[in-house]
């Protein structure tokens, strides 16, 4: 499938940015960046986070005013004073997430703030239905344009963001991690949209953090370090390990450091747990120090079953045995003091409660044990936070002052030290990185790792195969909220999980 | 740094406090004497107390607009009881208006948790309901001084230390609800369900039952009140307190407290009822129209509440420059941990 083609290319760029520079109060988001489109051409974007991607993104499409350097188009430098001015001058982009609205219709999303006039001036609904029609219908998406949005899945939301990008007459069409959250199958849908915008001529800006995506649909790539652009070219005469290096500006060897384990008993077994709608008959055993990856596409049915683990939702059917107890979850509350902890997705979103400070943040989900006489002890709290503190080198001011005012990595260790608080023996990550550059997942990798060499059980949710396969010992696949199978790790190839996860026995 | 800001502000609003009656007793001598105001404390306090319920509400993203109305029911109620039968004691009629306000209060909770009605809604509802209720109990009859008993009456105007107990009661609450609020697993609660949802969900803690429990707590306030206000002004009936539930919401805004939740402290929403209570009462001694009060209480909610947009913008500011200091902070983690 990732067959490159030797695509003619034109000589001169549709579109090119010269030494753009942006800065903010403290910060130099971009430092004379230079980056070059060219039509009928896809072009990485590619970066760790924090490189300046989105900054340039936000330059191209008319949001921020560069401090310096130049935007030409066809040569020509343009200036865009603000986002309908790009958006005239053809340049769109498809966010994140996509910023679509739940209550309209897929024709009324597409057309938002540019809906065709009658000559009245009033909006000609029946236009506007035509064309939304012929939109999708050119990009193969089957939605009536009648449909409202809430009722579509989100690779079909995606779509529709892709036609809303295309009612504008686009040449530049920006995608900005498009990818994040469909299954392989989704993408393949969409990938075989970006070859026909190709084929249409348009310049395709596409910022991913998965390789193979890239490799698979780009032909061209540019990399950004610390908001400077260190590295441009043609991806067939570049290697992974060379765009790594210029990445990070040094060579990672290990991405997936899973450190060797002794395996020992079952902790947890779960035999037959089903849900009225979302899963049915889950049984599998969990053993000490052990990680089990559980894979499957979107809407598969895993982070439903975790959920159901940790008492968010109550099974209809099913057993728990906890290190040979019997156990029935029926709350969080329950999950959390027998030892089960669930890492949501979204850590930011979920985790930590921004205002509150630090030492009631980690003692939260333990509160009943820092409680005497019904009433609470500070002192005991701020003894616990101060032991996870120090263990995971969290760097504050003081611990009574509120997470919100700390950095995202910092953040990020309040909520670790949360759930290290509540001594859990079985711990579920849903997607533990999720969207985060390569260096930081490291860093989550080798806290696995070293989770597993404690004791600790772990459950990791992931939709990244590579993921899956380095940091497993055992790997399960979910399909349509059954167990489509189990493998040990050894000899264990990415097709047959991909085969396992969509059905194509 | 927000601990710092936060104490700021109230130190501000208690400062400004201080200098309007300062400015106050410069043209009417005597407001700022000891006895004035002890007195503009003891008016204060059913504000007070009714405020700091409204607190624990707004602390966990909800709003109570019943207050109000719950206060007329349980006062309409107590004073009738206490009119039909004088010999019941007073400590029981009091628990009597605190449990009635805690079952109004509750109905309030089990539409917003169980039946998932949003709260503005819900109480919007109880807020007619409950004073519906009021009328259908009198039949739209007055309960007049003469009926009432005058244990009663006088004794929440008894002094102490010279303060009535009506004002003793507030400081008892305002000692109760700070120890609740900072000490105990509701209070924390409180604070982590408003502060952010989800991440309270995954902790264990239960999100609908504290919000449950939060309009427990204001209408058991509420009811509180309904006694201390009829006992106050010596007469029952059914329009009592109308749209006093918006002085409790204002003088929670004014004090610092997020609407959007998780954020507020028990000396801020003390001092923004002390606010309007100063201002309610000072503006009549020195020749101000009442009319004027409204738009000046009207306008300092505006200005508490562009000030909370304000610190919103610069705590952004501030995690850019955070990210800037430390590009990869996460990549940390790994090696340290």
């Amino acid at each position: 499938m990732s067959v490159v083609e030797a695509v003619a290319e034109p000589a001169h760029p549709l579109l090119e940015m010269r030494g753009i520079s942006k800065s903010f109060p403290g910060v130099k988001a971009l430092d004379g960046v230079d980056v070059a489109l060219y039509a009928g051409t896809v072009t990485a974007l590619i970066g760790e986070n924090g490189a300046g991607k989105s900054t340039l993104v936000k330059v191209l499409t008319g949001i921020y005013q560069p401090d310096a350097g130049d935007i030409l188009v066809d040569g020509a430098p343009v200036r865009f004073a603000d986002a309908q001015a790009a958006m005239r001058a053809g340049i769109t982009a498809i966010h994140q997430e996509t910023v679509l609205f739940d209550e309209l219709t897929v024709a009324e999303n597409i057309f938002l703030g540019h809906a065709p006039k009658s000559r009245l001036g009033l909006v000609d609904w029946a236009a506007m239905r035509a064309r939304a029609g012929a939109l999708l219908h050119a990009i193969d998406a089957p939605i009536s344009p009648y449909a409202r949005l809430k009722d579509l899945s989100i690779a079909q939301r995606h779509l529709v963001a892709i036609a809303r990008a295309l009612s504008v007459e686009a040449r530049v069409v920006i995608m900005d991690e498009p990818t994040a959250a469909l299954s392989h199958k989704e993408v393949e849908d969409l990938f075989r949209i970006i070859e026909r915008l190709k084929g249409q001529g348009k310049a395709i800006l596409f910022i991913s953090h998965k390789f193979e995506e890239i490799y698979e649909i780009a032909e061209r790539f540019v990399v950004f370090r610390d908001g400077r652009s260190v590295g441009a070219g043609r991806l067939a005469e570049t290697g992974q390990d060379e765009i790594v290096r210029m990445m990070v500006g040094r060579s990672v060897e290990h991405v997936f450091p899973k450190a060797e384990v002794a395996i020992g008993g079952p902790v947890l077994e779960v035999a037959g747990y089903s849900h009225p709608t979302e899963f049915a008959d889950i049984s599998f055993t969990l053993r000490r120090g052990e990680i089990l990856g559980l894979y499957g596409l979107v809407g598969a049915g895993r982070s439903e079953f975790c959920q159901a683990l940790f008492g968010i939702t109550r099974p209809s059917a099913g057993r728990l045995t906890l290190e040979g107890k019997a156990l029935a979850i029926r709350s969080p509350q329950d999950a959390i003091a027998a030892g089960i902890v669930y890492v949501p997705e979204e850590r930011g979103r979920h985790g930590a409660v921004l205002p509150m400070p630090i030492f009631q943040n980690v003692s939260m989900a333990v509160l009943g044990r820092t409680t005497r006489a019904g009433f609470l002890r500070l002192a005991e709290e701020f003894t616990l936070a101060r032991r996870y503190a120090e263990r995971l080198d969290l760097r504050a001011a003081a611990l009574s002052v509120p997470v919100g005012t700390l950095s995202g990595g910092n953040q990020q260790k309040v909520v670790i030290a949360k759930w290290l608080a509540t001594l859990p023996k079985v711990i579920i990550l849903d997607e533990p990185t999720k969207g985060i550059d390569i260096g930081s997942k490291a860093a989550v990798h080798a806290f696995m790792s070293e989770l597993a060499a404690e004791g600790l059980s772990v459950i990791m949710v992931s939709s990244e195969l590579p993921e899956i396969l380095g940091m497993s010992d055992r790997v399960m696949v979910m399909r349509e909220g059954r167990l489509a199978g189990i493998w040990e790790r050894d000899g264990l190839d990415a097709e047959t999980l991909v085969r396992a996860a969509t059905g194509n026995a | 740094m927000m601990s710092r800001i936060l104490k700021y502000r109230e130190l501000l609003l208690g400062a400004i406090i201080l200098a309007l009656i300062a400015a106050f007793s410069l043209r009417a001598p005597g407001f700022a004497t000891p006895r004035n105001l002890a007195g503009i404390f003891n008016d204060t306090s059913i504000l007070i107390i009714l405020a700091l319920g409204q607190m624990a509400v707004i602390l966990t993203k909800s709003i109570d607009l019943s207050v109000a109305a719950n206060l007329a029911f349980t006062g309409m109620a107590v004073a009738m009881l206490n009119a039909a039968y004088p010999g019941i004691p007073l400590p029981l009629l009091i628990g009597a208006a605190m449990a009635i306000g805690a079952v109004l209060g509750a109905v309030n909770g089990f539409m917003v948790w169980i039946i998932g009605i949003p709260p503005i809604v819900a109480t919007l509802g109880t807020l007619t309901i409950y004073r519906g209720l009021a009328f259908v109990l009198s039949g739209g009859a007055w309960v007049n001084q003469t009926q009432m008993t005058s244990a009663f009456l006088d004794t929440p105007r008894i002094p102490l230390l010279g303060l009535p107990l009506n004002g003793w009661t507030a400081l008892l609450v305002i000692a109760v609800i700070a120890v609740v609020f900072m000490r105990t697993g509701f209070g924390r609660a409180l604070y982590a369900s408003g502060g952010n949802p989800t991440a309270a969900l995954y902790a264990g803690i239960d999100v609908g039952r504290t919000r449950f429990f939060a309009f427990v707590l204001s209408g058991t306030l509420a009811g509180l009140c309904g006694y201390l206000w009829v006992a106050r002004y010596a007469v029952a009936y059914v329009d009592i307190a109308a749209g006093f539930e918006l002085d409790t919401v204002a003088a929670c805004v004014i004090g610092g407290i997020s609407t959007l939740g998780g954020i507020g402290s028990v000396a801020g929403a003390v001092l923004g009822a002390l606010f309007l209570g100063v201002i309610k009462n000072a503006l009549p001694v020195i020749d101000i129209s009442p009319f004027w009060q409204m738009a000046i209480s009207g306008l300092v909610i505006i200005i508490a509440v562009l000030f909370n947009a304000r610190q919103e913008r610069r705590k952004g500011r501030l995690i850019l420059r955070d990210a800037a200091r430390s590009p990869a902070p996460a990549a940390a983690e790994g090696a340290a941990a």
